[in-house]
């Protein structure tokens, strides 16, 4: 009987603390940050911007 | 001592239980959807009509994570209208955009959070020269 109770509450204690992890996970800003860095660099093309194509010249060929 | 290792194996899950969201707190935000990759791709082609707007002062970035016509004086009226909607067509891929970032990682309850994660990037990385709402006040980066 005692055994039987205390497994009912272990239950609802691993129930209830299992949905609080669940339900409040905290925003990960750092992340979210990362992201956003992500979707703006190819929204604005920051990466293409910031390394022209310009060719190389061919230095030491004149010589 | 059966319910001892019954007590002992419960916290061994919950536990584990709590260091799995952990990871997932701590790691990258899923943003490789189809959802999320149309939404970057029609704002990428409406970027090279805003861009020359972004120059001119015309329109700027909000500090709410929108873009905002913020002078239209130097604007001849004929395009005042077209402006107008390029400005809506962006903040309403804007809004889908963080909607779908929350959803996409199953925490429909943080679009409010990539919003302002999002604000606060834009105006960050916006180049010299784009007008931005800094602490209320508008300034010239």
């Amino acid at each position: 009987m005692t055994a039987l109770r205390s497994i009912a509450m272990l239950g609802a204690i691993v129930a209830s603390t299992s949905a609080c992890v669940t339900i409040n996970i905290y925003f990960p800003a750092a992340a979210a940050e990362k992201a956003a860095d992500r979707i703006i660099d190819d929204v604005w093309q920051l990466r293409e911007r910031a390394t022209p194509a310009a060719p190389q010249p061919v230095e030491g060929e004149a010589k | 001592m059966i319910p001892l290792m019954t007590v002992v194996r419960s916290w061994l899950a919950i536990i584990l239980f709590a260091a799995a969201g952990l990871a997932v707190a701590q790691g990258n935000l899923e943003i490789d959807t189809p959802a999320i990759g149309a939404l970057k791709q029609s704002m990428q082609q409406r970027h090279a009509q805003l861009a020359p707007l972004y120059d001119s002062g015309v329109i700027g970035l909000a500090a709410d994570g929108n873009i905002t016509l913020r002078d239209a004086s130097g604007l001849p009226l004929a395009q005042r209208g077209p402006v107008n909607a390029l400005v809506a067509a962006e903040n309403a891929d804007r809004a889908a955009l963080y909607r779908e970032i929350a959803r996409a990682n199953g925490h429909p309850e943080w679009e409010a959070d990539v919003r302002a994660t999002f604000a606060e990037r834009w105006i960050d990385r916006a180049p010299a020269g784009w007008w931005v709402q800094r602490g209320g006040g508008w300034g010239r980066k």
